[in-house]
């Protein structure tokens, strides 16, 4: 397992996106996967950034860890900031027309939609998000 | 993320390069308030853009809802992955994609 502790702002995205590719293309992961896994680190970092500290510093930390059955890459973001369950928002209505389109919320429905499993916990006053990709088609 | 702008009579092609995400979406934002007046015809270009996050669908919304009293939007170029979020968002039925 690879982990990186970074500021909690959204700065950091490019560097924990660097850092997970770098795990990422060590495994031979497909750049499809790679990519989907990028778009997650996008919109869950951001997250905690924007809201996990509200106005005060933080910092957050991103393990990367292959996992063997099934064979999988999972991601895990990690911060001490306000208990927050992402999972539990709904979900947007994705067929609404342009003009009743609300935005809010389509991210975690995207990382939801695109990864295999999703899950939280909230431990040891931790948020703790875990992203997991199968590797196989 | 690069942005490169050609505006070709009224029609005015905006195409991307890089990641279209939480960092880059507020200089897409800020190129389209400064140059969407020009157009009748928005033209997203995705060719070299390898993804996008919400962030990006966002800015996409809005573009769409401020053309659409006008000649409109599309969005061209569209690779897989992008695709499959259009797909997975609805995106699909709100943009014109070509």
């Amino acid at each position: 397992m690879k982990e990186i502790t970074v500021e909690a702002r959204t700065e950091s995205i490019p560097v924990v996106t660097d850092f997970v590719n770098e795990q990422l293309e060590a495994i031979g992961c497909p750049i499809r996967a790679q990519m989907q896994i990028d778009v997650a680190i996008d919109e869950l970092f951001a997250n905690i950034a924007l809201y996990a500290y509200e106005t005060q510093k933080g910092t957050a930390t991103v393990q990367v860890e292959t996992v063997s059955d099934p064979p999988s890459v999972a991601v895990t973001f990690i911060d001490s900031g306000i208990p927050f369950n992402p999972l539990t928002k709904e979900d947007p209505d994705t067929t609404l027309s342009a003009g009743d389109r609300q935005v809010g919320g389509l991210g975690i429905f995207l990382v939801k939609k695109t990864m295999d499993d999703v899950t939280y916990r909230y431990e040891d006053g931790k948020n703790i998000l875990q992203i997991r990709k199968n590797l196989t088609a | 993320m690069n942005i490169t702008k050609t505006l070709d009579k009224n029609v005015l092609t905006i195409a991307l390069e890089g990641r279209l995400d939480t960092m880059t979406a507020p200089q897409l934002e800020e190129e389209l308030k400064n140059s969407m007046e020009e157009a009748d015809l928005l033209v997203i270009d995705l060719e070299k853009l390898d993804y996008m996050s919400s962030a990006g669908l966002r800015v996409l919304l809005s573009a769409q809802k401020q053309m659409a009293g006008r000649g409109g939007m599309k969005v061209t170029h569209v690779n897989d992955i992008i695709m499959e979020i259009f797909e997975v968002t609805g995106f699909v039925d709100i943009l014109t994609i070509e």
